[in-house]
């Protein structure tokens, strides 16, 4: 089983870009399963309770076989996303140390998240130097998109992950090497909930809703809008045909996040694109 | 779903500490895990149940502590219970709030026989 999502080995993390053989990347965390496909025999037999802190009954020692040591309390107090917090630290400060803009865009699948890319690197090939990692769960379709548009891309496939982590970007920025003064855009797998929690070491995160996804999504998926620095409202073109007030969206993401910078564009007659290109502009300085 | 890598996570850092220790089993773990912090308790036991296998917790006892969230209104600073992000503040009713309580996701302490 891997560890990072629970799949079968057949599904392990792929880190690949366009027109080259997929190397697999064997991406499975390094914890202590050994799973040789020998002889192991995993017990399922738990003895103990599954409890939380209602039963608080005392261990009973005759079931013991280490008579007379004594029970120490290591306190720890650590941080169970440690590691991949300093994984993204060290992300954090490579991206830094060239001066490259990391932005981590993050929405439910189909908000528009590569057309979005694919409109932004045409648009701006004058101006910024974009390179692109995809993450999906499977298929290179994404990288295709991207590399037709004319951005270097790698794209990770994480088999049944949910998510990308810190060290999936570790190393697909290994195999992408993005230029100096560049901005780098991570597109995560498209999921509202389980890339809340896993920092990338991006400077800034990006969530994206299309106005089909009704307008209470903020507060459906508050983790999600509540972690990011950016909301970009897209699909506004569809605006007319549906029964949604973008300014309700709005207020809904503000209640979850005050924080929150708005964007309303439409990737596909290119409205709204501007403000965006803007700010693409002055953070890439 | 993330619940299961936080359970490998967790299994990884007790094998450390373990191995520090120099002891080959856990007897306890204590967790925090706020009511905020984006995990499901029930879905993290189910995910441990899986992951302990063949590790220093594979006996262990999981203590999981639920710590309740608490939000400070960045206008009055009254403190206040929340179950979300956007209750507004019960005082002003001031959406601006943050969080002081609530998102602890870490092992408190492991017990170990030596």
């Amino acid at each position: 089983m891997c560890g990072t999502c629970g799949c079968g080995e057949d599904n392990s993390i792929r880190i690949s870009k366009p027109g080259k053989v997929n190397e697999s990347l064997h991406h499975h965390h390094n914890h202590s399963h050994t799973h040789d496909g020998n002889e192991h025999s995993h017990n399922h037999s738990h003895s103990y309770d599954h409890l939380s802190e209602t039963s608080e009954h005392a261990h009973d020692h005759h079931d013991h076989h280490h008579d007379h040591s004594h029970k120490t309390e290591i306190q720890l107090e650590v941080d169970i996303l440690q590691k991949n917090n300093l994984l993204a630290e060290r992300n954090k400060g490579y991206f830094e140390a060239k001066n490259i803009i990391a932005l981590n865009m993050v929405s439910s699948p189909g908000s528009g998240k590569t057309s979005i890319l694919e409109r932004t690197i045409k648009d701006l090939s004058n101006d910024i130097k974009f390179s692109i990692i995809e993450g999906d769960q499977q298929t290179m379709n994404d990288a295709n998109r991207i590399e037709s548009a004319g951005a270097p891309v790698v794209q990770i496939n994480t088999g049944s992950g949910c998510h990308l982590d810190a060290d999936m970007i570790n190393k697909a920025v290994k195999e992408l090497e993005p230029e100096n003064d560049s901005v780098l855009i991570i597109e995560n797998v498209g999921n509202l909930v389980c890339p809340s929690m896993f920092e990338l070491g991006e400077s800034k995160r990006i969530v994206i809703i299309s106005i089909t996804e009704g307008e209470d999504k903020p507060i459906k998926y508050p983790d999600m809008f509540r972690s990011s620095d950016i909301c970009i409202i897209n699909k506004i073109d569809l605006a007319p045909y549906l029964d949604v007030n973008i300014e309700k969206i709005k207020e809904y993401a503000i209640q979850v996040n005050h924080h929150l910078e708005f964007f309303e564009m439409s990737a596909k007659t290119g409205k709204g694109m501007n403000e965006w290109y803007e700010w693409l502009k002055k953070i890439n300085g | 779903m993330h619940e299961l890598s936080i359970a490998i996570s967790i299994v990884e850092l007790s094998e450390k500490e373990a191995k520090k220790a120099n002891v080959s089993s856990v007897q306890e773990i204590n967790l925090e895990v706020g009511t905020l912090s984006g995990i499901v308790v029930e879905a993290l036991e189910f995910a441990m149940d899986e992951a302990v296998n063949d590790s220093v917790l594979q006996n262990a006892i999981i203590k999981i502590k639920k710590v309740p969230a608490i939000a400070k209104c960045l206008k009055c600073s009254k403190e206040f219970p929340v179950e979300d992000y956007y209750t507004p503040c019960p005082e002003c009713n001031n959406f601006e709030t943050e969080l002081i309580n609530g998102k602890e996701l870490k092992i408190k302490s492991l017990v170990i026989n030596k």
